[in-house]
């Protein structure tokens, strides 16, 4: 914090500088009894670029319209200090994270703060097209040539020769390529504004690398578009050196090949973004996204208490759309609902299965462990899942390809012939429609007019909407009987 | 208490020891102390006299709160 007090009349003042107001008084999220100091090692170049964009929000006046992202990696912990808003992205996706943010809060400072194993590695893609688009937000992109998180791994910035936990021998390019130079990669794209690279290591360069961090935050102030300032960066516990010496091999080792440098400035001709204002109004939402077609108005929620339902089958029965549909219509009829599917990776064959929970009360998961209701589309399903039922529930058998009778005396059993009502149908695949007729008949969660909304919906041909609808009725009218 | 301006001041459970601030500083007037702090690491301190508040070795400093340094400001007006 900067304090002032005047000590003469004139023009004479003392000032202190020392924390930055946006970094945290105390660092309350972090673990231990140390509540003043970083999670950071001794000498760590994090820190010194925590304090430099710290101190330029400050002055900047910018604290309290800035989102910090903190990525994976050292800095997964960057929320405990910064006295900003925060998010905590996964792995490399903080450029994602950041369009997000930066086109919804067009009034932020987003600031996307990565690592090399974050940023050059897990998450090319996603740097590479947030620059690529031009988004209008601040990448740090902390250089310092390994993953350190993980104990010193070797990272795609890692130097040729390099000796870490998983290049013992040094990096060998033959086999695991070059250093990849992201600054230089970057500036090769047409929308980025300005992108620097500087190295963190004595006065000069740190206040080189303070100069560029405020000249990034101030063109996104001015709305000016993507900015990228690289920062070489000392990790002496993972190159196993001390901070010294580490500020040493930066210099003679990483600055030749990672030139420092401007690679792109168009600061002076770029025009600031357009304000686009976001749409947050749901009923807006819902028309932009079509989801407005065939929903009435919830009736009075009935108490029906949570019923928790799996639905199994082969791939391509439609054991997930069936759940899909019951999700659609519980939630249609304003009752609080989960969709959870399950699957291989065949389009057809393998098995597939859905938990589908619908309740009148919040849900805490969607996992279903003891289902009340099983339908089993097929003999594999039964086999599986019978035993899983919750006692006092129901499976629900597909008989036209099930073969056995369900074996516990202390569950319902219901048998419908799904298939062959359908194809009676002349529509086999709506075996699974016939399932959330005859699944409704038992278990009168709402009205199978709720079903036939969705339906509607969901077929864009007459014909397959209405056959749909007289599926359901048939199984319906199965499974009363 | 007000000791000669300017001057730097060192929370020593602060530091870690990595002795940056002592390599940046050109009047060389910190040092790493005998003693321990509560971390179990050497500090930094300051010799009492001779700083002439460059901050250099408040941005060596990679710790948020460790180094503040204390000046006058000419011609500033008073805030």
């Amino acid at each position: 914090m900067t304090t002032t007090t005047i000590t003469t009349t004139t023009t004479t003042t003392t000032i202190t500088k020392g924390k930055p107001s946006t970094f945290y008084e105390t660092f309350e999220r972090k673990a231990g009894k140390d509540k003043l100091t970083t999670h950071y090692c001794p000498g760590c170049g994090h820190g010194r670029v925590h304090k430099l964009v710290a101190e330029a929000l400050e002055e900047m006046g910018l604290g309290d319209r800035t989102i910090f992202i903190s990525p994976v990696g050292c800095s997964v912990f960057a929320y405990y200090y910064m006295n900003t808003g925060n998010v905590q992205a996964p792995h490399g996706r903080a450029p994602a994270v950041g369009t997000g943010l930066a086109r919804a809060r067009q009034d932020s400072i987003v600031i996307s703060y990565q690592g090399d194993g974050d940023l050059a590695a897990i998450g090319t893609a996603e740097i590479v097209h947030a620059a690529n688009r031009g988004e209008n937000m601040t990448v740090f992109f902390i250089n310092n040539a390994i993953y350190g998180m993980t104990g010193g791994q070797m990272a795609p910035t890692t130097m040729v020769g390099q000796k870490t936990l998983t290049s013992p021998y040094g990096r060998d390019a033959a086999t695991e390529g070059y250093p990849m130079r992201m600054s230089e990669l970057i500036a090769t794209l047409e929308a980025p504004v300005y992108v620097e690279r500087v190295s963190c290591t004595d006065v000069k360069n740190i206040h080189k690398c303070r100069k560029a961090i405020r000249k990034a935050l101030q063109l996104q102030v001015e709305r000016k578009g993507f900015s990228f300032v690289e920062i070489l960066s000392t990790c002496p516990t993972n190159w196993k050196m001390n901070p010294q010496d580490s500020i040493k091999w930066i210099q003679e080792v990483m600055e030749p090949y990672y030139k420092p440098g401007v690679y792109k400035d168009k600061t002076a001709e770029a025009k600031p973004l357009p304000k686009s204002a976001p749409i947050t109004d749901p009923d807006e939402l819902r028309r932009i996204l079509g989801l407005e077609k065939g929903k009435t108005e919830a009736k009075t929620r009935a108490s029906i208490g949570e019923r928790r339902i799996k639905i199994a089958g082969f791939g391509g029965q439609g054991a997930l759309t069936a759940g899909a549909m019951l999700a659609t219509a519980g939630m249609n009829e304003g009752l609080q609902v989960t969709w959870l599917p399950s699957y291989g990776p065949e389009m057809r064959g393998g098995t597939a299965n859905c938990s589908v929970i619908i309740s009148d009360k919040r849900i805490g998961s969607p996992l279903v462990m003891r289902p009340d209701v099983l339908i089993a589309m097929n003999r594999p399903s039964l086999d599986a899942f019978e035993q899983e039922v919750a006692p006092g529930g129901m499976i629900i058998v597909n008989s036209s390809m099930i073969d056995r009778k369900v074996s516990r005396s202390d569950i319902k059993a219901v048998y419908v012939p799904f298939t062959e009502l359908a194809a009676g149908l002349g529509l086999k695949a709506a075996a699974n429609t016939v399932a959330v007729g005859a699944f409704l008949a038992q278990e009168p969660l709402f009205d199978r007019e709720r079903i036939f909304e969705v339906l509607r919906t969901s077929f864009k041909k007459k014909e397959a909407v209405e056959t749909n609808i007289r599926a359901v009725d048939e199984g319906f009218n199965f499974g009363r009987t | 208490m007000q000791a000669k301006l300017p001057f730097v001041e060192i929370k020593s459970n602060q530091c870690k020891g990595c002795a940056l601030c002592i390599d940046s500083c050109k009047p060389k007037v910190l040092s790493l102390s005998k003693a321990f702090n509560l971390l179990g690491y050497q500090y930094a301190q300051y010799a009492n006299a001779g700083c002439t508040g460059c901050e250099a070795c408040y941005y060596a400093c990679p710790e948020p709160g460790a180094i503040s340094i204390t000046k006058e400001k000419k011609g500033a007006v008073s805030a």
